[in-house]
């Protein structure tokens, strides 16, 4: 392995109103080496990563390249010196084709070569095995698709430097490690490949050396087998790891028989195939299975977010219609949504406004709640779920991913829903929210509230909830309980195989 | 307070900062121009009632129409995210209404004007929904939808009025088009005062506002968060019909006739520029109400200043373009964002280093 350096930032700093946001930070980067940038929301890594795009201007520190100093003021400039990103949500055009977001921005010459770009495209496409046609619109692509055709125009662009910003988020296993083929394959050809992920296992799957950043300042770098994954989590979260244990350790969540809150059968959904599926007051349960395996659409028909096409609904023993998020809503159901950008946050409203929203919704427009009792909620719950932000009124969008995610858990805990919907929770978000998070689902849990958690990382759905419901090929192909929760028997079921006797 | 002023200066610009500023710029202007440009004098009008006169309040006047259609136009693009090009179409159909109904009998009494304006309303409300519908239900883009009542909106017009220019002459109609006995503000005046004071109830007592920009900002997010946002979309067109009736009341009663080739010609595009200057975002999501009715008399100064300066009126569109390019740079994301950087950079400079003499 080489040892030469190919990247060097020093001393870089970044301001945004009231935050320093980097604080002399440096990050050193060598050629042919998978080098992970780790530390929880906030810490500094997504806007390390827009300093060195050129998305963001730094405001004090130096960049050199193979021993040149740079300096970037636009992605393109990024790119024109090797630098090349894919970012952790995708900013490609959905209703262009595969081949046009690969070449976009790139022409050579004033015209665009469709035929030459999609012969090009298809070529790379196939060397990467993406299922994909150059032709395809991409929205019409599956996001773990698109999210692999973004890594296929930046290998493309013959870069010195890769940065993958949360690229494994919306991918299965599957995916994951032809990534990780294709990172490795990189490796050796010498381009340097900056990692930022939340997942752990791949950190010390693929990567060699590790960068911790914490609260915009750098904690070290390490190689990374020298560095025990629970001491890279101390690191991360800068206190020690009894909190983490001691969350792992609440076991025997024993649903005592309480009566049943939620009952749909043959519930189906334009998305969705018939369904039959309960829940009790106070418990948590999941849904889990491979991306595409359909445990979003399953409960965003739950929630009437899609238009829902047949089945019965109970709550509490009774029959009701929810066709529209609303129906849903005056039932007493919250639905925090996948996709936290496209579903989830206002971007340009206000903390304040994005907390209320649902709860004004609920009231009607004819009952708007004061200013006052607005700014009373939004601060009640800024403080309760210890979101970051300026003040009340900065716009949700210049919060961090994991801020942004509690804002909208606010936005539903202040309605006070009797049954909530996770979906994804925790994507895209450091391991001190996640702790939080996973922490409130079960204090919820414990007064009254039912919880359906999804989430991609079957560990924290093991940790959190009672009861799993697997599905595979948009169908429910198991359910597993007590002894039957643990990671062997979910893979299993998730597989195939014995699905129903769980006696192994 | 200098913490204030450094928010005021360097915090991005306020939405409201580049219209005020325009339009205290003009006044700068004319008052160098012609110091009395500005003087309000009181004289007697026709009717033998004191009235207030004077170039300031022929700017005020005249801009009613435009600033009351700037409201509603607000709401709609903050919605859609899109503009209605049919307002004066929908105007001259609305005043024609307005007509027909006054002169559905020789007597016209102030129940009667009342009468005529609901029909209006009811009227221009109904192609509002039309645009709506086209808009909120079946999602064409704004400008294409209301480009078929553009089209064909003066010739219902024409129809309605069986082709001719009707007069109506009273002194209620006269009152509204002109000024009540008694009161020497012009009435236009007071009904865009009242239309901002109904505004800015609507909303006080709904969440309206908050709705709407939802919508406008992300719609997916804001249909998962049970807001309905066919019916918001539709609404805004609905009131944008209601400004619509007013304002072509307004222009029927100043006249005391319905010309519908001529009645609010050529308004939707100055509208939509008024929202523009106003700072709101054309592409929906958060707005100023106020900003568009600032809007509305900076392009009315604008116009009166060009006459006043004895520019022909073909020429007028010509350096009124000019203005407006400057208006719409300054305004843009990029030059405020410039901006707003030199002055951080600035006020750093004088409070950090002021002992040097930096600045």
């Amino acid at each position: 392995m080489q040892n030469e350096v190919l990247l060097q930032m020093r001393h870089i700093e970044k301001r945004f109103p009231g935050v320093l946001a980097l604080n002399g930070v440096d990050f050193t980067l060598r050629k042919g080496e998978i080098h992970a940038l780790m530390g929880e929301n906030g810490a500094g890594k997504s806007t390390l990563i827009k300093v060195l795009t050129g998305v963001y201007q730094m405001d004090g520190g130096q960049i050199t390249v193979e021993g040149e100093s740079i300096s970037i003021h636009s992605p393109q400039d990024a790119q024109n010196n090797g630098i090349s990103t894919v970012y952790q949500e995708i900013t490609l055009c959905p209703n262009l084709t595969v081949a046009e977001n690969m070449f976009i921005g790139r022409e050579d010459g004033a015209w665009i070569k469709h035929k030459t770009y999609e012969k090009r495209a298809d070529e790379i496409l196939n060397e990467l095995g993406i299922p994909a046609r150059s032709t395809q619109q991409l929205g019409d692509c599956s996001l773990a698709v698109q999210q692999m055709v973004a890594i296929a125009r930046a290998v493309d662009m013959k870069c010195k430097v890769l940065i993958l910003d949360e690229p494994t988020s919306s991918l299965d296993d599957k995916e994951v490690n032809m990534l990780f083929k294709l990172m490795r394959d990189l490796k050796a050809q010498g381009v340097g490949i900056i990692f930022v992920t939340h997942f752990l296992e791949q950190v010390y799957e693929v990567s060699d050396r590790i960068t911790v950043l914490r609260n915009g300042e750098l904690v070290g770098e390490y190689l990374t087998e020298d560095l025990p994954q629970v001491e890279l989590v101390a690191k991360m979260i800068g206190k020690d790891l009894d909190e983490l244990n001691n969350l792992g350790e609440t076991e025997e969540k024993e649903v005592k028989q309480q009566e049943v809150f939620y009952e749909a059968s043959g519930l189906s959904s334009s998305d969705a195939m018939p369904f039959d599926f309960s829940i009790r007051k106070g418990e948590v349960n999941g849904f889990t299975g491979l991306l595409g395996s359909g445990r979003s659409e399953s409960v965003r028909a739950i929630f009437g977010a899609d238009k829902v096409t047949g089945g019965n609904v109970r709550i509490k023993g009774k029959p009701v219609k929810i066709t529209r998020p609303i129906d849903a809503m005056k039932n007493g159901i919250g639905y925090l949504a996948e996709d936290r950008k496209r579903d989830g946050i206002i971007a340009e409203l206000s903390v304040r406004e994005n907390i209320i929203l649902a709860l004004q919704v609920m009231n009607g427009l004819f009952k708007p709640i004061s200013r006052s009792e607005q700014e009373a909620f939004a601060d009640e719950y800024i403080k309760v779920l210890n979101i970051k932000t300026a003040s009340r009124e900065t716009p949700v969008g210049s919060l961090s991913g994991g801020n942004q995610q509690k804002v909208i858990l606010a936005r539903w805990l202040l309605t006070h829903p009797d049954y909530l919907i996770l979906d994804e929770p925790t994507r895209g978000i450091d391991v001190g929210t996640k702790l939080e998070i996973q922490k409130l689902v079960l204090k919820l849990a414990e007064d009254g509230v039912s919880v359906t958690f999804i989430s991609s990382e079957v560990e924290e759905m093991l940790r959190t909830c009672s009861r799993l419901i697997v599905m595979r090929d948009r169908h429910i192909v198991g359910e597993l309980k007590g002894a039957d929760l643990n990671q062997t028997q979910v893979m299993k079921t998730i597989a195939g195989g014995e699905t129903k006797d769980g006696e192994n | 307070m200098a913490k204030t002023k450094k928010k005021f200066l360097s915090g991005g610009l306020g939405q409201l900062t580049i219209p005020v500023i325009a339009i205290v710029l003009l006044v700068i202007f004319n008052l160098i121009r012609d110091p009395s440009f500005f003087s309000v004098g009181i004289s007697h009008n026709n009717d033998g009632n004191i009235v207030l006169a004077g170039n300031l309040i022929s700017i005020i006047n005249g801009a009613s129409e435009l600033a009351i259609l700037a409201m509603g136009m607000t709401l709609v693009t903050a919605a859609c995210g899109g503009q209605d090009i049919s307002v004066g179409a929908a105007a001259a159909i609305a005043g024609s209404v307005f007509v027909k109904v006054l002169k559905s009998s020789p007597q016209i009494s102030g129940g009667k004007v009342l009468l005529a304006f609901i029909c209006a309303c009811i009227v221009a409300m109904i192609f509002g929904s039309f645009n709506g519908t086209l808009v909120a239900i079946f999602n064409i883009q704004p400008m294409i939808a209301t480009l078929i009542l553009y089209t064909c909106g003066r010739s219902i017009a024409y129809w309605i009025n069986g082709g001719a220019t009707p007069t109506v002459s009273s002194p209620v109609i006269n009152a509204i088009g002109s000024f009540i006995p008694g009161i020497p503000v012009p009435t236009p005046v007071l009904i865009v005062i009242a239309m901002a004071i109904v505004f800015k109830l609507l909303f006080k007592f709904t969440s309206l506002e908050l709705f709407t920009q939802s919508v406008g900002i992300n719609g997916s997010a804001a249909r998962l968060n049970g807001i309905n946002s066919t019916f918001i979309k539709l609404l805004s067109f609905i009131i944008l019909g209601v400004c619509v009736a007013v304002a072509g009341s307004i222009g029927v009663s100043r006249l005391g006739l319905i010309n519908h080739e001529t009645l609010l010609l050529d308004v939707e595009m100055d509208t939509i520029l008024a929202v523009a200057i106003g700072g709101n975002n054309l592409g929906g999501g958060k707005f100023k109400i106020g900003g568009s009715i600032i809007g509305a008399y900076v392009i009315q100064t604008l116009t009166i200043t060009l006459y006043a300066m004895k520019v022909s009126s073909t020429d007028v569109k010509a350096y009124k373009a000019i203005v407006i390019i400057l208006l719409v740079v300054i305004g843009s994301p990029v030059v405020k964002q410039k901006f707003g950087k030199f002055m951080s950079k600035f006020l750093e400079n004088r409070s950090g280093k002021a002992v040097k003499g930096a600045a």
